[in-house]
């Protein structure tokens, strides 16, 4: 600030930030571009990651919408089969590399960890940065691959197909290798900041839940990533000059592959679902005014989906030739991690119990959530049965279960958050009546595209399926329209908040004077988070109790 | 009820002894899920309405799950999905273990079309014939790239792996035409890759493999086909005898029982070998296939590592016939007679 705008008038109108004169909110504490993109500030780094999260969400969107277009006839519609084969492929990697496994964490996880935890910023803030950074450079390099020749292998890279493909694979695999070193990062800065930055009283079980899923989420990210990564420098070195590795022509296994592929893979389902189920734990408590019920069995469930989730690859096997014993045991393992969901899911609706219900937005996308967490988890159960797997494998069951587990309940917890924490993020409200109508249609939009896929499966309809016999077409077409709808949805949230962002009201700090601890900053918050002495946090999150009302007794 | 249900939930016809099982299972699962989902959904509806917020900071109170609630919260899913999968696994077991009485059809996948091979009779090029009511058993693999073969209808399906033998068996229950469809990508004309099952009364299959012997409609299909990819003989075993011959496996492989630089083929199949390692192995396709890629994956006692690999030397119904005619060196053809159901060791 030049020295002349320091000193108001005297009588002239406050500014919105005079008010934190001296600690201005993070948002304004330097204006400069220099300012934004050399920032180690977490805040600052979460709303970048935002921005291009989003950006990627669009173009993956995009992507999606050209599918269903394509699949409204049985025979060519608006592409060939080799566009199409890019295009799904194309779809695939942006939204589970470059939008879902960074969404929740790099976003909100960045930005709230901190503030949740009392401290001024995250263990290594210059490491965060660097996070983005590599993200974003692996992320072009892949996609200016995709742009220049086009995958076609599908986001799974299945060799000896991804060996021999004749489009770009060196590129896009290096891409997502680099991709990896930011969620590694990530992660990492993560794990230590619970560690170590936690504020005086806050103990571990005194976090806040979606600080505990995102710990977890972090554990999974750091011991699981490696494997992906190396696995893909093996395929890229493999296509490029003919090592043996997967290629049964040369003595390899192709099936070694996908024991390598999964195991990172299907523990990457739960580096999207679990910060999800984080962010509803806050929602749920915040909206019905409630402590969680059951919070530590929410917060241990956490840790033994984590655990659990290493141990169950090979039910995206169980007709790849592995033996008929490993099936059955890997099927078992499946079935423990619908344990623990049921677990979190119970405690959720436990909450509500006794709760003071607000329907909010965010609440709206709490009631969607707990429909596509239930459903997916249970059609999940249902695919980790091995017998019922062996129809259903790789067909549009598998495409709707994955969507309903990984893509709804993300897609619910993110909006969810991402109006949740809008006013901690920028200090100003949206339009709730847009919030509920828009909510409405995604929730339906939803289920209109996904629930049809799942009797396109039933019915026997293949993924990956560029031309498809006639009888799947009603099916095909109802599945469009949902597709349409749920598009629909987002553009009038894209809408209504961009105005929020410019036009809204002005929040305060705690619009929806919930207990969690984030709240107790300044909204948006200063540069370091809080003013003053070193925040202390004597109660435990969302405690709402009435002191007149009830006794306290001890959390399970 | 069960057409029903089957209507609702778009399952096509079921066709096999394996898809009624399936269904009954899926039944079950849905409605079990229907009811769990319904009451989870319900108890929040209600608790959304009673107890919705009246003052704008309502204070609530302290409710915690006892550890009784805890309990039945885990142990109410648990006892269901384990019941789920007792019987998911009993079934998979079931279908992952053909009978001994089983009829063989080699099955080879190739970008992208599906080739069929009998051990005694006609080739096919995504077409392929079985007797109803007689337990099949597919042995399958790849050419090229991995691809799977799904029939919904039997509610069967197994990948193609290349180098490699996988199987699964089926008994149609039902005399008609059945969609074959790839379900592993496999490239530009994956969703291309279809073929048929013709399931026909067992007189009509006899007569059908009669005909086909005498080479007529053999002849009209091998015009239709991609002759370099089908065996120009049809007899995989006269195929196979023929190139053990060229390939120089007889030059170390006795077939008359005399040991010699290889264990000799006679009675070869089936037989329990004693390994190098110490184990032992029960000699079967995906066996005989390994040792013809990696020799020394699994060494039978007693004899030298100086095998080369005929990884990449033989094509896939090149080494589906040499195993036929290993399989032909044993002593009695458990393929006659009629089914019985599974039957693991063969009734003499």
């Amino acid at each position: 600030m030049t020295p002349s705008s320091s000193i108001a008038a005297p009588g002239a109108t406050p500014a919105p930030e005079e008010h934190h004169d001296h600690h201005p909110s993070y948002l304004v504490d330097g204006t400069t571009i220099k300012s934004w993109v050399l920032t180690v500030d977490h805040k600052r780094i979460g709303l970048m990651f935002l921005f291009w999260v989003l950006l990627f969400f669009l173009v993956g969107g995009i992507f999606a919408l050209l599918i269903r277009v394509e699949l409204l006839t049985p025979g060519p519609t608006i592409m060939d089969a080799m566009t199409y084969n890019r295009t799904f492929t194309l779809h695939g990697l942006v939204m589970i590399f470059l939008f879902m496994i960074p969404a929740i964490p790099a976003v909100f996880g960045n930005f709230l960890l901190p503030l949740m935890l009392g401290a001024k910023d995250v263990a290594f803030p210059r490491l965060n940065l660097l996070s983005l950074y590599i993200y974003l450079g692996g992320a072009f390099l892949a996609l200016w691959g995709m742009l220049n020749g086009g995958l076609d292998t599908g986001w799974t890279f299945y060799t000896p197909y991804s060996a021999h493909t004749t489009t770009t694979v060196a590129p896009v695999l290096f891409g997502a290798f680099i991709i990896g070193f930011s969620s590694i990062v990530t992660g990492i800065n993560f794990i230590v900041t619970v560690h170590t930055m936690r504020a005086p009283g806050i103990t571990w079980f005194k976090m806040p839940l979606f600080v505990w899923a995102i710990y977890a989420t972090s554990c999974i990210q750091v011991l699981a990533t490696p494997v992906i990564g190396l696995l893909l420098c093996l395929v890229t070195v493999e296509n490029l000059f003919g090592f043996g590795m997967f290629d049964p022509a040369r003595g390899g296994d192709p099936v070694l592959f996908q024991h390598l592929f999964w195991f990172y893979s299907h523990p990457a389902v739960y580096i999207m679902v679990l910060p999800a189920f984080g962010v509803m734990s806050e929602v749920v408590a915040a909206y019905s005014r409630k402590n969680i019920f059951g919070y530590r069995a929410v917060a241990y469930s956490s840790l033994g989906i984590a655990f659990v989730g290493f141990f169950a690859w090979g039910h995206h096997m169980f007709v790849s030739g592995q033996s008929t014993f490993t099936g059955g045991l890997f099927g078992v393992l499946t079935m423990l991690v619908g344990v623990f969901t049921a677990i979190k899911v119970f405690n959720w609706v436990g909450t509500v119990y006794k709760g003071a219900v607000d329907f909010k937005t965010p609440f709206a996308y709490f009631c969607g959530f707990l429909f596509f967490t239930v459903f997916g988890g249970m059609t999940g159960i249902a695919l980790g049965t091995v017998s019922l797997d062996v129809p259903w494998h790789d067909t549009y069951f598998v495409v709707a279960h994955f969507h309903f587990i990984m893509v709804g309940a993300t897609i619910m917890a993110f909006l969810a958050a991402l109006h949740y924490w809008f006013p901690k993020m920028f200090g100003r409200t949206y339009h709730e009546g847009w919030g509920l109508v828009s909510a409405a249609l995604i929730i339906l939009g939803f289920n209109a595209t996904f629930i049809p896929q799942f009797l396109l499966g039933n019915n026997g309809m293949p993924r990956r399926y560029y031309e498809y016999p006639e009888r799947f077409q009603a099916l095909n077409v109802a599945s469009t329209a949902g597709a349409s709808l749920l598009a629909f949805g987002f553009i009038i949230i894209a809408m209504y908040l961009t105005y929020a962002l410019v036009y809204g009201k002005a929040s305060g700090k705690n619009p929806w004077r919930s207990k969690g601890y984030e709240w107790l900053s300044e909204s948006p918050p200063p540069t370091h988070n809080f003013v003053g002495p070193q925040p202390v946090f004597p109660e435990e999150p969302h405690f709402y109790v009435d002191p007149k009302k009830a006794e306290v007794p001890d959390a399970v | 009820m069960s057409e029903l249900l089957n209507d609702i939930l778009f399952l096509p016809e079921a066709a096999s002894t394996f898809a009624e099982r399936i269904d009954k299972l899926h039944h079950f699962v849905v409605g079990t899920t229907m009811v769990m989902s319904t009451a989870v959904g319900l108890a929040a509806l209600f608790f959304f309405f009673r107890y919705r917020r009246r003052l704008p900071a309502q204070a609530t109170e302290y409710v915690v799950p006892t550890l009784k609630t805890e309990f039945l919260f885990v142990s109410v899913p648990l006892v269901f999905f384990l019941a789920w999968f007792g019987i998911g696994f009993r079934d998979f077991t079931w279908v992952t273990t053909p009978p001994k009485d089983a009829m063989d059809v080699y099955v080879m996948g190739k970008q992208w079309m599906w080739k069929f091979s009998y051990p005694e009779g006609p080739n096919g090029v995504n077409v392929l014939h079985v007797p109803a009511n007689r337990p099949v058993r597919l042995l399958i693999t790849s050419r090229d790239v991995l691809h799977s073969f799904y029939v919904p209808a039997f509610r069967i399906k197994m990948d193609a792996l290349p180098g490699r033998y996988t199987q699964i068996w089926f008994e149609a229950t039902k005399p008609g035409t059945y969609q074959v469809l790839c379900t592993e990508y496999c490239g530009l004309s994956h969703s291309k890759m279809l073929a048929e099952v013709v399931v026909l009364p067992e007189e009509e299959y006899e007569n059908w493999i009669k005909e086909q012997r005498r080479g007529r409609l053999q002849d009209r299909q091998d015009a239709l086909a991609d002759n370099s990819l089908v065996p120009p003989v049809a007899r995989m075993v006269e195929q196979g005898q023929v190139l053990a011959g060229t390939q120089g496996c007889l030059k170390c492989h006795s077939v008359d029982g005399s040991q010699h630089i290889g264990p000799t083929f006679l009675g070869m199949y089936d037989r329990v070998e004693q390994l190098e390692d110490g184990q032992s192995i029960r000699v079967d396709e995906a066996y005989i296939t390994q040792s013809m890629m990696d020799p020394g994956a699994h060494l039978v006692a007693g004899y030298q590592n100086v095998m080369p690999t005929y990884q990449g030397k033989l094509q896939g119904p090149e080494t589906a016939a040499i195993v036929e005619y290993i399989k032909s060196l044993r002593t009695p053809n458990v393929r006659e007679g009629a089914s019985e159901g599974p039957a693991y060791d063969a009734i003499q």
